[in-house]
């Protein structure tokens, strides 16, 4: 600390954009910018370490050049191609590289020290006791980030089945691979004289892999949007230790807070699902688990169900529409055409608004995105709490492939497995279409009864396909 | 000492991280968590220090190089694609 180093001051420029940043992110007004300022202080940080990497190091500019090129094209690759429907994987994808990247600092720190040199208080700025405890810390929480993230990717996509998968003995298989993981990291980072450090690191990279595959296996296909979220919080956390490994602030201040806010924000997703957080990392919660409360998932009587012609009849009689995009919507790609059948019905004087359940999707804001895309005014998106006391007043709410956000059972049946989440009240309009493939469960597994009753007609097909059929017959008229 | 000031700092930036987003609407959840993504990827300033290690091939290197793309194609994939989406509610004002 007695020579002042100029790197540091911009270090502090940095962390105040971040944190002006992200203050800004929480805004609609302001997100945009608050983007681009956490961007440049990204920016100013990476300039001022590649200028000034401290006292001594001499940096190897080929290395950094290779990595830096291959890393910015894949990026901006994928941030270009990415389809606004493939967005929570992308997500998810992202923050796990993040995470291996963190992981990655930590082994290549690992390898430069234990090996090329022995640690002094010169080349480790927090003492060799942090440095081997920040350095475990971080290949754990970043590899943990990693995997789980790569699942909670192949479990959006479909790649993996959505339904929470239970291995046998899965709680001792948690335990076992975090407490071995951190056994062999002591081992690695303070007893190197016994045993080959490279193997025991090696071999908590391994645990930590192990762990976050099984960690998030139980977890339903649609809880993974708070996973993502956890594990954002986790990249964070992995970034901050990394930074007690160089004996970096900056790095240190930019992780605790990727690490706060995105633990503030797992639990503000929970909230709307009114599930804990523990609730939902227990999982097994959805897909095909049994389901409470009697009635068999599928079976239904009295289910009446109507065509296009019919659907644009009760459409053209109505003053007032609100429509609920489910994520049927965003499998169907079906958001351009509920944008045009919304203009059409607008242009006829009708109310349109759309009921935005906050976890509608599979990703927090999803349906907000997709029609956001599909140039919907912003004004017309309206968020649970806004809406649900006009559906009384409407005379049709259009469902587009939403299930578990729409199901009475949350209000009306206590011992439902959904009892107590907040929905969206469609049954309380005039007139309910529901515009869905087929009877299936939702995300839940459970019975909808809202599509057996009087007001509710079920207009089964693909949601793009019938919405185009339903808006010819309206434009005939 | 320097560890007891970075542990003080690091406790801080966990209480300001709390207090930062206490009311989020819903629509901006994805864009602040892919956002806060793309920070976290500030990780890219430890790796590219790692790029002082080694000799050519050495695993140090090596994991030294990979560690920068990987960063960096968190910190450019997070921060563009956070653009775009946010782009996106944007255009709709303006058109207004």
């Amino acid at each position: 600390m007695d020579n002042f180093d100029p790197a540091q001051a911009f270090y502090l420029l940095a962390t105040a954009l971040f944190i002006l940043g992200i203050k800004r992110l929480g805004k609609v007004k302001t997100a945009r910018s608050g983007n681009q300022l956490a961007g440049v202080g990204m920016l100013l940080a990476i300039v001022v370490t590649l200028v000034s990497p401290g006292i001594g190091i001499q940096l190897d500019w080929t290395m950094v050049a290779i990595g830096l090129a291959i890393g910015a094209s894949i990026g901006a690759l994928m941030a270009r191609r990415v389809e606004m429907t493939g967005m929570p994987e992308l997500v998810a994808l992202l923050n796990g590289i993040g995470g291996l990247a963190s992981t990655f600092v930590a082994l290549s720190e690992f390898w430069g020290r234990k090996y090329g040199a022995t640690i002094t208080p010169e080349n480790v700025i927090l003492g060799p006791d942090v440095w081997g405890v920040a350095v475990v810390l971080s290949v754990l929480v970043g590899t943990i980030t990693f995997t789980g993230s790569l699942l909670a990717m192949a479990k959006l996509s479909g790649k993996i089945s959505g339904n929470p998968i239970l291995l046998p003995m899965r709680h001792l298989l948690v335990a076992g691979s975090l407490l071995g993981g951190l056994a062999l990291g002591y081992l690695a980072a303070f007893h190197q004289g016994s045993f080959d450090p490279a193997i025991m690191i090696l071999g908590l990279t391994a645990c930590a892999a192990v762990f976050g595959v099984i960690s998030v296996l139980p977890i339903g296909g649609a809880d993974m949007p708070v996973v993502v979220s956890l594990l954002n919080s986790y990249s964070g956390i992995a970034a901050s230790m990394a930074g007690f490994v160089i004996g970096n602030p900056l790095l240190i201040v930019a992780g605790a807070l990727v690490g706060a806010s995105g633990m503030i924000l797992t639990i503000i997703m929970c909230k709307a699902m009114n599930r804990s957080l523990g609730n939902v990392l227990i999982g097994g919660f959805g897909g095909d688990a049994p389901t409470t409360g009697g009635a068999s998932a599928t079976e239904y009587e009295s289910v009446k169900s109507a065509g296009a012609e019919e659907a644009a009849m009760i459409l053209d009689a109505a003053t007032s529409v609100i429509f609920i995009p489910g994520y049927g919507m965003a499998v169907a790609q079906a958001q351009h055409v509920v944008k045009e059948l919304g203009e059409e019905l607008e242009s006829r004087d009708v109310t349109v608004r759309y009921g935005i359940h906050p976890v509608a999707g599979r990703m927090p804001g999803h349906m907000n995105v997709l029609l956001a895309e599909s140039d919907v005014p912003y004004e017309q998106l309206w968020e649970l709490e806004r809406i649900n006391g006009d559906f009384k007043t409407t005379d049709v709410t259009v469902i587009i492939g939403a299930n578990d956000v729409v199901n009475p059972e949350a209000i009306e049946n206590p011992q439902s497995p959904i009892a107590g989440m907040p929905i969206l009240n469609a049954h309380e309009s005039g007139t309910v279409l529901v515009i869905k493939r087929s009877l299936s469960p939702g995300y839940a597994g459970i019975k909808n009864p809202l599509f057996e009753r009087d007001n509710c007609y079920m207009c089964f097909g693909d949601g793009k396909q019938f919405l185009t059929e339903i808006l010819a017959e309206l434009k005939e008229n | 000492m320097i560890f007891l000031l970075m542990l003080f700092v690091f406790v801080l930036a966990i209480f300001a991280g709390n207090e930062l987003i206490s009311k989020v609407p819903p629509t901006l959840h994805t864009p602040l968590m892919s956002g806060a993504n793309a920070i976290s990827g500030i990780t890219i300033v430890g790796a590219l220090m790692c790029a002082q290690f080694g000799a050519e091939g050495s695993a140090a290197k090596i994991l030294g190089i990979c560690a920068i793309a990987f960063a960096t194609i968190n910190v450019i994939g997070g921060f563009l694609v956070t653009d775009r989406m946010l782009a996106m509610f944007q255009s709709k004002k303006k058109k207004k």
